[in-house]
């Protein structure tokens, strides 16, 4: 896929978590917008050997989503890839839908790993990426994670962990939008200084447009080229992107818009769509 | 038999025995020398990984390798495991069902010295709450030998609970050990135990007591707490009209709980506790400890008298 066809299923993934929100009448759309880029390149470009008709293949890369509550960003860009139907979207959050409020990996195909409880997911990728090591196999692991996450004291167990490990197979990315659900990260526990923290434990950092296509993808060649250490992509990004009201805004952390609300989001988003050549 | 083993060496032993045959994979929290591991990690090196003095991390590491389709042991003190780690228990590896067995060892006051802080005796309580747990608390070295066999074979996260304190042997090495199923020890038609761990050898001391005194005292050994076996509760509650359970737990939540459960829906009959009675433990000689806090063959006893007003 090119820049453009990329941006295209990005869109596409950011009407789904609209249209996931909204039907469901709560998730969690500002984190959810933010990482539609990082998402869409991961699985229509760098991970390798997925197979939608075999979501557990043993050879394919792997995706641990850390902050689970951004599960629509997840359900939206696996349905593009076609590991279910689209019309699964409007069950999100539903007593007869698959898709749970939160990554359950028996519940959705191509879902790697269940998460939610934050801190959590990053460990897990530590185990996928040890057994692949353990294996002599050449699978890599990708992880996003949440800023305000890593106020999370075990982020820091699994960091020291993947270091220790030497897990150079392990990508992490950190979707830098600065907002939490009580406000700015900086006022309500400060993890900042993080690339500073990531280094400090022996990471590979790199910093990235979370938004731009060549700069995701020279910080994911970056962190494949890097070995005898894992690597963090520190994605400044934007909480709520694509939503003109939306964006840089805490208060859509976890809430759902209204009808009103939505028919905005979607025609902005839809505006993006048509005049990336895309039907709707 | 005078023989004793701790039920943690058994398990270090188990998991070099049969780490030959099963890929399995053991992660420690800096505790390998105490849970036994060691015993593994000398055979298989390459296969243990040291996570560290971080439990809620090492949980959630093994679940990461359990998914791509590894059988992992993860261990700690059972205060750490289901105590501390609970969550990362219930969330990434219960909830995704994945194939980890947490592999506590040192629960109970049995420990001794080290105190409150690390005597666990809510662990059972914790775990048996967690859907697709499986829960096991073997009663000697064989039983604990079989339970590590067992949990390898059973696909799904499985919680092995051990003890640091050498304990006779009740088994030999032709027991046969059964996910799930109770095991009658003694015979006997006026009342029933029913224990589990280091408490089964106190309940077949205690049935030779009550014997003495014309008591016939049905001995059940519950290995398995989850799922438990309904049959032979149900059973021994029709047959001998009367339970006293017990544990070196808590009287909530644990065993005791667990067959009241059963009774109470199916045939009530009357019931005793014997357990640590909604106390922390404190330092000590361990057997001490297990005498001043009720848990010994004596104990049962009066139990089993008091039920039947004798």
């Amino acid at each position: 896929m090119n820049n453009k066809e990329l941006m295209l299923t990005a869109y596409k993934v950011r009407r789904h978590v609209l249209d996931a929100v909204h039907s469901a009448g709560s998730g969690h759309p500002g984190g959810s917008l933010s990482i539609c880029e990082i998402l869409s390149l991961l699985y229509f470009e760098e991970m390798k050997n997925l197979d939608t008709q075999n979501p557990g293949n043993p050879e394919r890369d792997r995706f641990v989503l850390s902050k689970g509550h951004c599960s629509p960003a997840l359900y939206g860009v696996l349905a593009e890839k076609g590991f279910f139907p689209k019309s699964n979207i409007m069950k999100f959050r539903q007593i007869d839908g698959i898709l749970q409020g939160h990554p359950s990996l028996k519940d959705v195909p191509g879902v790697d790993m269940s998460t939610g409880s934050l801190g959590q997911g990053i460990s897990t990728a530590c185990g996928m990426a040890l057994s692949a090591k353990l294996d002599n196999k050449d699978y890599r692991v990708y992880c996003v994670m949440g800023d305000g996450e890593t106020e999370e004291g075990q982020v820091w167990e699994a960091t020291m962990f993947a270091a220790h490990y030497k897990l150079d197979n392990l990508c992490a990315i950190l979707d830098y939008n600065g907002l939490q659900i009580d406000g700015n990260i900086a006022d309500v526990m400060s993890p900042i200084p993080l690339d500073e923290k990531f280094r400090a434990f022996n990471w590979n950092v790199i910093y990235v447009d979370a938004h731009d296509f060549d700069s995701l993808r020279d910080g994911f060649a970056k962190a494949r080229a890097c070995k005898g250490k894992p690597s963090i992509l520190i994605a400044k990004s934007i909480k709520g992107k694509g939503v003109s009201f939306m964006e840089n805004q805490a208060g859509w952390h976890g809430s759902a818009p209204n009808d009103e609300q939505y028919a905005q989001a979607i025609s902005e988003i839809d505006a993006v769509i048509k005049e990336l050549g895309g039907n709707i | 038999m005078s023989e004793k083993k701790a039920t943690r060496e058994a398990y270090g032993e188990a998991l070099a025995e049969f780490g030959g045959q099963y890929d399995i994979i053991v992660l420690d929290a800096d505790l390998s020398k105490s849970t036994k591991t060691d015993t593994f990690k000398k055979k298989y090196p390459e296969r243990f990984i040291n996570c560290g003095i971080a439990e809620g991390n090492m949980m959630a590491v093994a679940a990461g390798i359990a998914s791509t389709g590894k059988i992992v042991f993860a261990s700690t003190f059972a205060m750490f495991a289901a105590g501390r780690a609970f969550e990362q228990i219930r969330n990434s590896i219960a909830y995704p069902g994945l194939n980890v067995k947490i592999g506590a060892t040192h629960a109970g006051i049995s420990i001794g010295e080290d105190g409150a802080s690390h005597q666990s005796v809510e662990d059972i309580s914790l775990m048996r709450t967690i859907p697709n747990m499986v829960v096991i608390s073997p009663a000697d070295a064989f039983e604990s030998r079989g339970a590590v066999l067992a949990a390898i074979k059973h696909n799904g996260p499985v919680y092995l609970r051990f003890g640091r304190l050498a304990v006779p042997y009740i088994n030999d090495s032709s027991y046969k050990f059964e996910l799930g199923k109770g095991v009658t020890l003694r015979e006997g038609s006026d009342i029933t135990i029913i224990a589990t761990g280091l408490m089964v050898k106190q309940a077949l001391d205690a049935g030779e007591v009550l014997a003495g005194e014309g008591i016939n005292a049905r001995v059940i050994n519950i290995h398995t707490i989850k799922p438990i076996d309904k049959e032979i509760i149900i059973k021994v509650a029709r047959e001998t009209g009367a339970i006293v359970t017990a544990e070196e737990h808590s009287i909530y939540g644990g065993l005791g709980s667990a067959v009241a459960e059963v009774i109470s829906e199916n045939c009530p009959v009357k019931m005793k506790r014997v357990g640590i009675n909604d106390k922390f433990g404190k330092s000590g000689k361990p057997l001490p400890l297990l005498e001043e806090y009720g848990l010994t063959a004596e104990n049962i006893a009066v139990n089993a008298r008091k039920l039947l007003n004798k």
